[in-house]
């Protein structure tokens, strides 16, 4: 009993004070990109040719997130010239286009559904759904339930039973294998529902892409709501996505 | 007996240098060097491959050497599983891609459900156009007062997907059937087809856990085909960054279990604690799973003094923080009434499965391949050894236990000297033609291994994935046996394997 005590009182309160406060993550992290518009073009091809993830577009110059693994391969090739990857972690957005991006993404607050506000807004139950990805996806929205981030205090929680859920929250690009459990878990959950893409695969494939074991894209199979960006997604970039988008 | 090629961990082999025996010649090899004789062999890789319009075996074995061995693969041959548990899951695996027919394999099922790279017929008697598991009964025991419980692909929690099938006597488990397939994504086939720039990032995402393993596997057998050497600095963040990949997933692991055992605080504080290392691994790399630093060459990110300064301090706190939850749940009775007796593997059934990392050296099989086949720097640093090795769930925790002190203080050491690592080239070079290169390095699950075969042209022929799930899923079935089903998690999260690493 004493043990549990000091343990306790050594652990103290831990939990992160955003989105009241701002969190800054550490330089290195590769978060929003900021594309350089007057980038020669030259520049942007030798960029876009050795992108693994052909995220680059090069011609425009822009990056579209939903392909992006945020390798940083693009920042170091170019020296930082054609773009640099700030710390900004609040990536998630509300339509597919949106996700192609110098940079400049829309507020996502104001690009959701009203009703889904009303709806959600003080209590929003999702059902996870893990298809085919890494399993790091899984790992940082499993972490939004420690006490550092401690989701449950802003009345949003991950349930079992898909008939307890508002939506379906969905990660890696859709193995063939667990596409009818997809659609099953989808169908099973009552209506008016939300579907939440999260991750390069579930956007586009993600390191996948191309392969045909799978089926590379929520979208094909239903109507995505919301876009997480990310390889995986920062733990805050899926609380700054379910806040915004939901409260 | 027939000559197996002695080799070494990322050398260079000409595959003209491979000994080419007839195939029972090759099949009397392996039973040999793995059966009661040699109770210390284990396979590294068994698999099959194209060559010129053939299909061929390649094996590589492991006691306290590595050797190699090949053979031209018959379309049917007589199984070997039907002597040795070890070549089960391999057999049935060339099945599924190759076709192959291992004629007299006592349950010869399909492992991933995915039709056949060959278009061969199909072994399993599937047209992969009905759902997994196709035309597959699962085993099934009969009796009146025998009951199935059926659980998963989309399970309860935010976990990975994949099928159980318990036997059940009501609450005594007879029969565990375990169903992957579920995430398979196809990685071997586009590691052998895609682009050279997309090979990290795919060596990366084989098992997100265990990014940092399966990135180094792969750099280094790169570096052996292309002819590549990493500087001892480049080679020392890479050290780093493993043994950091090994404390965050042992630490939420005994955090999990702890409260699968319904001792809820050590399970908050080690899952905020992991999280910890995880932003070390952040600082280190950009990414909490350290994506982007490891790549054939060295790494893209050194470990400066600002990131030291910044990982020493860290770990000066957190250490006594990891110490005393570590001992609040070692020392509560009620934890350690659950973990122990439970879901007990046997010595003797280790050996016969192979089992690799934690899972085995819990039942006393003391490889390591950090201390056996040593990569990087890691010959001159120190080795760990366990001695509670009952086989238990107790004893897969304890092993975890002593392995994260252990890589703490590796970290320690390393960090104790500063070394600037060179910079990296990022640039596609040539791989040796006709060449294959075997790569082991100790994840934190234990022995991660690929396996590459180049083409006369220098182009991957084969890319072959090891994680080492794919040993010791089958030990889990096993630890469920005559236990009870509400066993089952602490059971798996005492495991905790990949299914993604299995399923590819
Ligand atoms: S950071 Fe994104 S855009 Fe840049 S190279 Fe990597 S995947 Fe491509
Ligand atoms: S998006 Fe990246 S992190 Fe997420 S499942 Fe896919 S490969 Fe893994």
């Amino acid at each position: 009993m004493l043990k549990v005590l000091k343990n306790r009182l050594e652990q103290g309160y831990r939990t992160a004070k955003y989105p009241k406060q701002p969190i800054t993550l550490y330089e290195r992290f590769r978060g929003l990109p900021e594309v350089n518009r007057n980038c020669y073009v030259e520049i942007i091809r030798r960029c876009a040719d050795a992108c693994p993830q052909a995220a680059i577009n090069s011609e425009t110059g822009q990056i579209d997130l939903g392909r992006c693994v945020f390798c940083g391969f693009c920042e170091t090739l170019s020296e930082g010239e054609f773009v640099r990857f700030s710390q900004d972690f609040e990536l998630a957005a509300a339509a597919r286009d949106d996700l192609v991006t110098y940079g400049d993404l829309p507020r996502l607050a104001e690009h959701s559904h009203k009703h889904f506000k009303k709806l959600f807004g003080r209590s929003l139950q999702l059902r996870q759904i893990s298809a085919g990805g890494c399993n790091a996806c899984e790992a940082d929205i499993n972490v939004l339930n420690t006490p550092f981030f401690d989701l449950s205090r802003f009345g949003i929680q991950y349930v079992a039973s898909p008939r307890h859920a508002d939506g379906i929250h969905v990660t890696g690009p859709i193995s063939k294998n667990m596409r009818q459990a997809v659609l099953t878990t989808y169908a099973a959950v009552p209506s008016p529902k939300v579907v939440i893409a999260s991750g390069a695969c579930a956007i586009s494939g993600g390191p996948f892409y191309g392969s045909d074991e799978i089926v590379g894209d929520l979208n094909q199979l239903i109507p995505v709501d919301l876009y997480i960006p990310g390889c995986p997604p920062h733990p805050l970039t899926t609380l700054h996505a379910l806040l915004n988008y939901f409260k | 007996m027939v000559e197996l090629l002695p080799i070494k961990n990322n050398e260079l082999i000409l595959r003209s240098d491979i000994p080419d025996l007839k195939f029972d010649d090759f099949r009397k090899a392996l039973l040999d060097f793995t059966g009661e004789a040699g109770q210390t062999g284990q396979i590294v890789q068994f698999f099959a491959y194209p060559d010129q319009g053939d299909l061929k075996l390649l094996a590589v074995l492991r006691s306290d050497k590595l050797y190699v061995a090949s053979c031209d693969a018959p379309a049917k041959f007589t199984s070997l599983t039907a002597e040795s548990e070890k070549f089960n899951l391999f057999e049935r695996e060339m099945a599924e891609q190759y076709g192959l027919e291992p004629e007299g394999h006592p349950w010869l099922k399909m492992v991933r459900y995915h039709a056949n790279y060959t278009g061969r017929p199909d072994i399993f008697g599937n047209d992969y156009s009905s759902a997994i598991p196709g035309n597959y009964p699962y085993f099934k025991v009969d009796g009146e007062v025998v009951h199935e419980v059926a659980v998963g692909p989309v399970h309860a929690g935010i976990i990975e997907p994949g099928h159980f099938r318990f036997q059940c006597l009501g609450e005594r488990v007879l029969n565990l059937e375990i169903q992957h397939g579920y995430q398979h994504r196809g990685v071997e086939k586009l590691l052998q087809t895609v682009p050279f720039k997309r090979l990290p990032i795919l060596a990366e995402t084989i098992a997100g856990d265990t990014t940092t393993a399966h990135a180094l596997c792969q750099a280094q057998a790169l570096e052996s085909l292309i002819g590549l050497e990493v500087d001892a600095g480049s080679s020392r963040v890479r050290v780093i960054a493993l043994e950091l990949e090994r404390i965050a997933n042992h630490i939420g692991d005994l955090g999990a279990m702890s409260l699968d055992v319904a001792f809820a605080p050590p399970a908050a504080y080690f899952g905020r604690i992991r999280g910890e290392y995880l932003n070390l691994s952040q600082i280190v790399s950009g990414n909490r799973f350290g994506r982007g630093l490891i790549r054939p060459g060295g790494v893209t990110k050194v470990i400066g003094p600002e990131q030291r300064e910044l990982l020493v301090a860290k770990f000066a706190k957190l250490t006594p923080e990891v110490e005393h939850v570590n001992d609040l749940i070692f020392s509560a009775p009620s934890v350690l009434a659950r973990f122990e007796n439970t879901g007990t593997v046997s010595h003797a059934d280790a050996v016969k499965l192979g089992l690799v990392g934690y899972v085995g050296r819990a039942c006393g099989l003391p490889y390591d391949s950090r201390i056996t086949f040593p990569t990087e720097i890691y010959g001159e640093l120190p080795a760990n050894s366990n001695h509670v090795t009952d086989g238990d769930v107790c004893s897969r925790a304890v092993v975890r236990r002593e392995e994260i002190m252990h890589s703490i203080s590796l970290i320690n050491t390393l960090l104790a000297k500063p070394e600037s690592a060179g910079s990296y080239l990022p640039a596609r070079l040539k791989l040796a033609p006709s060449a294959m290169v075997v790569s082991l390095n100790e994840g934190w699950r234990g022995e991660t291994s690929h396996c590459l075969l180049t083409d006369a042209a220098g182009q991957i022929l084969r890319y072959k994935v090891k994680d080492p799930s794919f040993h010791n899923w089958p030990g889990l079935a096993l630890a469920l046996r005559d236990e009870g089903i509400s066993d089952f998690p602490i059971c798996n999260k005492s495991f905790n394997l990949s299914y993604c690493g299995f399923d590819l």
